[in-house]
């Protein structure tokens, strides 16, 4: 059995790159400031369900917009509750989660799924103009101009005098303070940018898969930060901003094969939610045990030595 | 300058561990004064600190910045034109970002930063960031696009105070700062502090476990207990004083011995 084709390498390539916007938001809410944010399930959703009615009526690239916006909101929202209430970082994420539910399937007009079929996706408005030219590459081809787009726009964000000042948040909340900069302002920005990725990338899917379910951004979180932690262990978590956000999107990529792979091996799609919770859990807990076994192998040879030289006395 | 007007602040009111770190404190500083304080442990010093810093808001009384009333402004409000540095070197910088990096953030209490959020930073404020780091004659401007993390505690130290006095602070709290620092750094941070004090006229109050240090150093001592300033001397009378005056006049202020566990008496 051949387990690579082309076209499992090239549809997983795609949801790589859509997902690898999850991930980036993880990069900036887990990585960067530091902060768990639950948001990102519900959040994913509402960028989807947003992301769907308006390419329903007919915009599919306000789509792309309008479900960044609706995203930053929630994170708003979020951080607001953490920042200006007192609610616990975690807390306020599941609330606002929760409470998404409702808002998605609002958006939906109360109904658990919508289907694109027949719509205008920026998927096929691509795919009618330069489809034969790329061979097929054509949706690759424009996820990878998106991708890089945000990618670039990060890079260049965190840079910049206030992209500084919240990794500084995220850093030393103390030497933030000191320096004049309010970190409620701070963590909210970091919140919205991060959620405002994850709806765009909902709105990418709903477009890609031509359809919006109410349950679609279950166990995003998870899986996201699957990618984020495999982007990590490539790349490393100490280097330059721009080889961590390189680095982020080649673990989502990557994370996208393992599931290829796994799916051709005849895993039953619904095992997927375990698998990707085993390889979070494994890729978090790995540097853990590897500290543990690398002190229970001195303890080892420590007490054979040891043993030795008491052996001799 | 600086005054404090009858704060006090207790912690955990109500509780068993309920405790009045400051008890009624009174302190006037004059433009330019450079205040030592020392005081048994407990005794409110780093309390203070942090009621001047805006840590918490003090339960009553009111603080008074350059004539400005300060006492329920936030702390990133008055770090503008408050610089604090703390015993631990690790708390005034950001690891994991770049010497150049930590120093444009501390020059965003310049006013000319204002305005200027998405700006990167220019080559003229890495030029003014060179310059600086090349006072400290740690070869720090050879390394600005180094992580902090990589520095020693006594190189962050000196860094962390550079970032505090960028920008001209109306107040410097410096907190036992050398403390934690092996003894060449310490005076050679020490030397640093007093020369950026003494050439910019800052005003200042440090918190000294060196007894000998805080007679020397700056034009007035402050000695704390229970919460309040005990004894207060500046002038002929300051120049006079010995170690050994001073623990008596501690003694005479509060009817027993300095108590602290880490008092340096040479």
């Amino acid at each position: 059995m051949n387990i690579f084709t082309v076209s499992i390498f090239q549809s997983a390539l795609e949801l790589g790159l859509i997902y690898a916007l999850v991930a980036l938001a993880l990069f900036i809410s887990f990585t960067i400031l530091n902060i768990a944010d639950l948001t990102t399930d519900g959040c994913f959703t509402l960028g989807c369900a947003v992301g769907a009615m308006v390419t329903l009526a007919g915009h599919p690239f306000i789509a792309l917009f309008a479900a960044m916006i609706s995203g930053a909101m929630a994170g708003f929202v979020t951080a607001f509750l953490q920042t200006r209430l007192g609610v616990e970082s975690i807390l306020a994420g599941i609330i606002v989660n929760t409470g998404l539910y409702t808002v998605n399937i609002a958006v939906m007009g109360f109904s658990s799924l919508t289907n694109l079929f027949g719509c205008d996706t920026i998927f096929r408005l691509v795919e009618d103009r330069v489809s034969e030219a790329l061979a097929g590459w054509d949706k690759v081809a424009l996820l990878l101009i998106i991708i890089a787009v945000v990618a670039v726009a990060l890079w260049w964000f965190l840079g910049t005098t206030l992209g500084m000042s919240i990794r500084a948040t995220g850093d030393n909340a103390d030497m933030v303070k000191s320096s004049s900069i309010n970190p409620t302002f701070t963590i909210t920005v970091g919140l919205c940018l991060a959620n405002a990725l994850t709806g765009l990338s909902g709105a990418l899917i709903a477009q890609y898969q031509k359809s919006a379910d109410i349950n679609i951004g279950t166990g995003m979180v998870t899986i996201a930060l699957a990618s984020l932690i495999i982007g990590q262990s490539l790349i490393g978590n100490k280097g330059s901003t721009a080889r961590r956000i390189l680095g982020t999107i080649l673990g989502s990529v990557l994370y996208r094969f393992i599931v290829a792979i796994a799916l051709r091996l005849s895993v039953p799609a619904e095992a997927l939610k375990l698998v990707s919770a085993l390889i979070v859990a494994i890729a978090i807990a790995a540097p853990y045990a590897k500290k543990k076994f690398a002190l229970k192998k001195r303890e080892i040879a420590n007490y054979r030595t040891s043993g030795k030289e008491e052996g001799n006395a | 300058m600086l005054k404090l007007n009858d704060i006090s602040k207790t912690f955990n009111p109500g509780t068993v561990n309920e405790k009045t770190a400051i008890d009624h404190l009174t302190l006037e500083l004059k433009d330019g004064d450079f205040a030592t304080i020392v005081g048994s442990n407990g005794a409110g010093k780093s309390t203070m600190f942090n009621a001047i810093a805006g840590t918490f808001i003090v339960d009553q009384g009111n603080i008074y910045l350059d004539g400005e009333d300060i006492t329920f402004k936030k702390e990133h409000v008055r770090s503008k034109y408050i610089g604090h540095l703390f015993q631990d070197p690790l708390k005034g910088t950001a690891p994991t970002m770049t010497i150049e990096e930590n120093m444009a953030l501390a020059f965003l209490r310049a006013s000319e930063s204002k305005g200027k959020m998405f700006s990167r930073i220019s080559a003229r404020d890495k030029a003014l960031f060179r310059e600086r780091l090349a006072r400290l004659g740690m070869g720090l401007e050879d390394r600005m696009k180094q992580p902090v993390g990589l520095l020693s505690g006594g190189q962050r130290q000196a860094l962390t105070l550079l970032m505090a006095t960028l920008v001209t602070p109306k107040l410097l709290l410096l907190d036992e700062h050398t403390a934690a620092l092996d003894p060449a750094t310490a005076e050679k941070v020490l030397d640093l502090t007093k020369d950026v004090v003494k050439d910019r006229g800052i005003t200042c109050l440090m918190v000294t476990h060196n007894m000998h240090q805080a007679l020397s150093v700056g034009n007035r001592t402050l000695m704390m207990n229970g919460g309040h300033i005990v004894f207060d001397t500046q002038g002929e009378e300051r120049a006079k004083l010995t170690v050994a005056d001073l623990l008596d006049k501690f003694k005479e202020g509060v009817g027993e011995e300095l108590d602290n566990d880490r008092v340096l008496l040479s």
